[in-house]
């Protein structure tokens, strides 16, 4: 499978929005007043339209305003390297792990979320990514809630040529999840991938729901499951920091996926979830196609946070 | 993780004391926590910019009102802008047509098909035939997906049979709803992103084929900055009618109602308020506002207070705190009513002050309520009745009927007279301030 750099397919989809962000600057910047209010004021707009959020947009802006001061930064490149050099600072080094199966067999996943960021579809993404790669994979059904969310699995899982297993609609999820390991296991499967149903993270009791699933599966097979994604929609605003934090109380959140940056949405908001709670990015979601789950590059995601091309 | 946007604006306005007009240093501290709270809440910076600019306009040199603080005024100023921008009144959905044809739109995963769920059974609670129709073809599984919501409201569904041309299947269900005497056509469409020619231009074709009285934006609660290019380009393209905004049941502070409502300028109708298909409500500015601030959703819980609450009880009860009566045997009652009003989470949640970020679930003990109402009912009711007859032999063996420990009876005694003490100064004016305070004052056990 020929992988697109993360950045050719952001931009496929960046390219009519990204612009704005240093068109503004570029506007506002003039080689003879060089940086004045109004560049800074334009990098300001651009960060909080990126839903990096008013508070790191301003620590952000604070620390250029530093440096501003301190060397006097006089063209438009340097200061778009300084800008990208702060903003990548906030990321944690270790964000660039992607998801390492062989740790374990069966490596156990359990993906989790609040309702419609693409949980479903993400999982199709990382079965198929990983069938293709020669694993063996088993997807547990334990969205037992939504309507037609077990049919729905059922299709990717057709389409990907893997098995699942499932039990009815309004079962306990805890015990497909169950069932789940414990096929794994029998079978030696390589990888098990445990959908859930998509909850908002202040309803106490379906948080605490989950927090039994993740109990019942390390019960099953201690120390898994090995990783839990959280998968964060892309267009998500500042609510996505209140999300990791309860999702990262209930299950233990280990990762991120973040959907449909492939829109306009840029994401930023996912700085201030790796910064606050140092969980890593593991792959973002750019388009419908199986191949459109990539891994996650900070450097990347920092130039399309600016950069039109 | 934020600060209530009122208390904020009380340390900003300490330094006026005293001051006959608002002056603009003043205003200009408290817009600046106005901006970050309506950024942190997700408005649109260009709306952001737009309002403040328009509050600064309005409060700069008005006169400092006695009846309330400078920040009580500039919050009142900035209360009042925000709901006219979120849209005056409510309007009312557009059926219309024979039969009305309603289009769901919006990007995947905004809640499309659970809302046409909800919306089929509004409308017939209205007296309206709904008929479903599921027109994405795309997303595995879909079309199963609506049929359900379709069994679950007990609301007909259109079966596509081979068809898979969504302008097709609209067309077909229309007629059928002619034959069949549907009143109300509901298109389920698919999710797409704005910038997907094909797929938008596959809405502007149904539209056109079925012209739709009601072309819904369906937008989730969650959403950022964004909220503004999609609905601007949906509405470009379609014209929208309505904005349904969903998954207001989380903790959201839905700035983005602000920002698509400011760029679109079309009302949002209905929002979506929990998993159930009965939890579909219609849109109130005035709380949204107060929502969108921080101030916390005062009206919502003086109706749910309303709606639940047995008024001739609750009189009963008001007259006895008025009369300073309050006893044991009325705060059992009064858990009681609490009860029904659900988790006290949720109610708790609604008070100003306290505020959505302030209150996770896990920080109320819902037991407390069951415990407190063990305890009382292992006392007489002379006990209940007669606190004060209460001894150290009477507290044992209330513990012992209620399978508590004598230090929780006494803890109940405490919060009994503090409760009291603090419901008769509530009891002699009702106003939102007194709430807070009464909320702030509470005390922190009967949370834990």
């Amino acid at each position: 499978m020929a992988e697109r750099s993360f950045f050719q397919k952001l931009k496929r989809g960046l390219f009519m929005t990204h612009t704005e962000v240093i068109e503004k600057v570029k506007e506002a910047f003039t080689p003879e007043l060089g940086v004045d209010q109004g560049v800074v004021d334009a990098l300001e707009e651009g960060l909080l339209g990126a839903d990096v959020g008013a508070e790191l947009t301003g620590e952000i802006i604070g620390k250029l305003e530093g440096r501003i001061r301190d060397k006097k930064i006089s063209d438009m490149d340097e200061l778009a390297r300084v800008v990208k050099e702060e903003t990548r600072a906030l990321i944690p080094q270790h964000v660039m792990q992607t998801i390492d199966t062989t740790k374990a067999k069966p490596f156990v996943i359990l993906v989790v979320g609040v309702n419609g960021t693409g949980k479903t579809t993400t999982i199709a993404k990382l079965a198929t990514r990983w069938k293709n790669e020669g694993k063996s994979v088993l997807l547990g059904a334990a969205d037992t809630f939504r309507a037609a969310a077990i049919e729905q699995l059922q299709m990717w899982a057709d389409r990907a040529g893997v098995p699942m297993v499932k039990h009815k609609t309004g079962s306990d999820p805890a015990a497909v999840a169950h069932d789940t390991v414990a096929a794994a296991k029998s079978r030696g499967v390589d990888v098990a991938i445990i959908d859930t149903a998509g909850r908002l993270h202040n309803k106490s009791h379906l948080m605490q729901e989950l927090a039994k699933v993740h109990r019942v599966i390390d019960k099953e097979l201690p120390g898994a499951p090995h990783e839990t994604i959280l998968v964060i929609d892309g267009t998500t605003g500042q609510n996505g920091v209140s999300q990791a934090k309860a999702f990262l109380e209930a299950a233990k959140v280990t990762g991120l996926v973040v959907t449909k940056l492939d829109g306009t949405a840029k994401g930023g908001v996912i700085l201030s979830i790796m910064r606050h709670f140092n969980i890593p990015v593991k792959f973002v979601g750019v388009g419908e196609g199986a191949d459109d789950l990539i891994p996650f590059d900070p450097n990347d995601f920092v130039d399309g946070l600016f950069d039109a091309d | 993780m934020f600060d209530n946007l009122q208390d904020k604006m009380d340390r900003v306005f300490k330094s006026l004391r005293g001051e006959a007009v608002l002056n603009e240093w003043h205003i200009d501290s408290a817009l600046k926590e106005i901006r970050v709270a309506l950024l942190e809440a997700d408005v649109h910076f260009k709306v952001v910019k737009e309002f403040t600019a328009k509050v600064r306009e309005r409060a700069v040199g008005q006169d400092v009102l006695t009846a309330f603080s400078p920040a009580q005024q500039v919050t009142k100023i900035v209360r009042d802008e925000l709901q006219e921008l979120l849209g005056g009144s409510q309007v009312a959905l557009a059926v219309v047509g024979t039969p009305a044809v309603v289009m769901m739109t919006g990007l995947q995963g905004s809640g499309k098909t659970t809302t046409s769920g909800k919306l089929a059974l509004h409308l017939k609670s209205r007296g309206k035939k709904p008929l479903l129709v599921p027109c994405d073809v795309y997303r595995p599984a879909a079309i199963d997906q609506l049929r359900i919501v379709a069994r679950e409201t007990k609301t007909p569904f259109y079966e596509i049979g081979e068809l898979r041309d969504p302008i097709r299947i609209a067309q077909d269900a229309l007629k059928e709803a002619r034959t069949m005497l549907h009143d109300v056509v509901i298109l389920d469409t698919a999710g797409r992103l704005h910038i997907d020619e094909t797929l938008m231009a596959e809405l502007q074709r149904i539209k056109s084929e079925v012209r739709p009285s009601e072309i819904l934006f369906v937008a989730d609660a969650m959403t950022g900055q964004d909220a503004v290019k999609s609905a601007r380009e949906f509405d470009e393209r379609l014209g929208i009618t309505g904005i349904v905004l969903t998954k207001l049941d989380g903790d959201a502070r839905g700035g983005a109602a602000l920002s698509i409502k400011s760029v679109v300028n079309k009302p949002v109708k209905l929002v979506g308020m929990g998993e159930k298909y009965a939890d579909l409500e219609l849109f109130y500015p005035d709380r949204m506002a107060q929502r969108i601030l921080g101030m916390g959703d005062m009206l919502s819980l003086i109706e749910k207070v309303e709606a639940e609450v047995d008024r001739k009880e609750a009189e009963r009860l008001a007259s006895r705190v008025a009369k300073d009566k309050f006893t044991l045997e009325d705060l059992r009652a009064q858990l009681q009513q609490v009860k029904k009003l659900g988790p006290m989470s949720q109610v708790m949640k609604m008070l100003p002050g306290l505020g959505a970020q302030k209150i996770r679930d896990e920080d109320v003990d819902e037991t407390a309520i069951v415990r407190m109402q063990a305890i009382l009912d292992s006392m007489t009711r002379k006990e209940r009745e007669y606190p004060q007859i209460l001894n150290g032999a009477r507290k044992k063996r209330i513990a012992r009927g209620s399978g508590r420990s004598v230090q929780e009876i006494n803890q109940l005694l405490k919060q009994y007279l503090a409760m009291k003490k603090m419901m008769k100064s509530f009891s002699k004016g009702l106003g939102p301030r007194k709430l807070a305070k009464f909320a702030k004052g509470l005390p922190p056990d009967l949370l834990r």
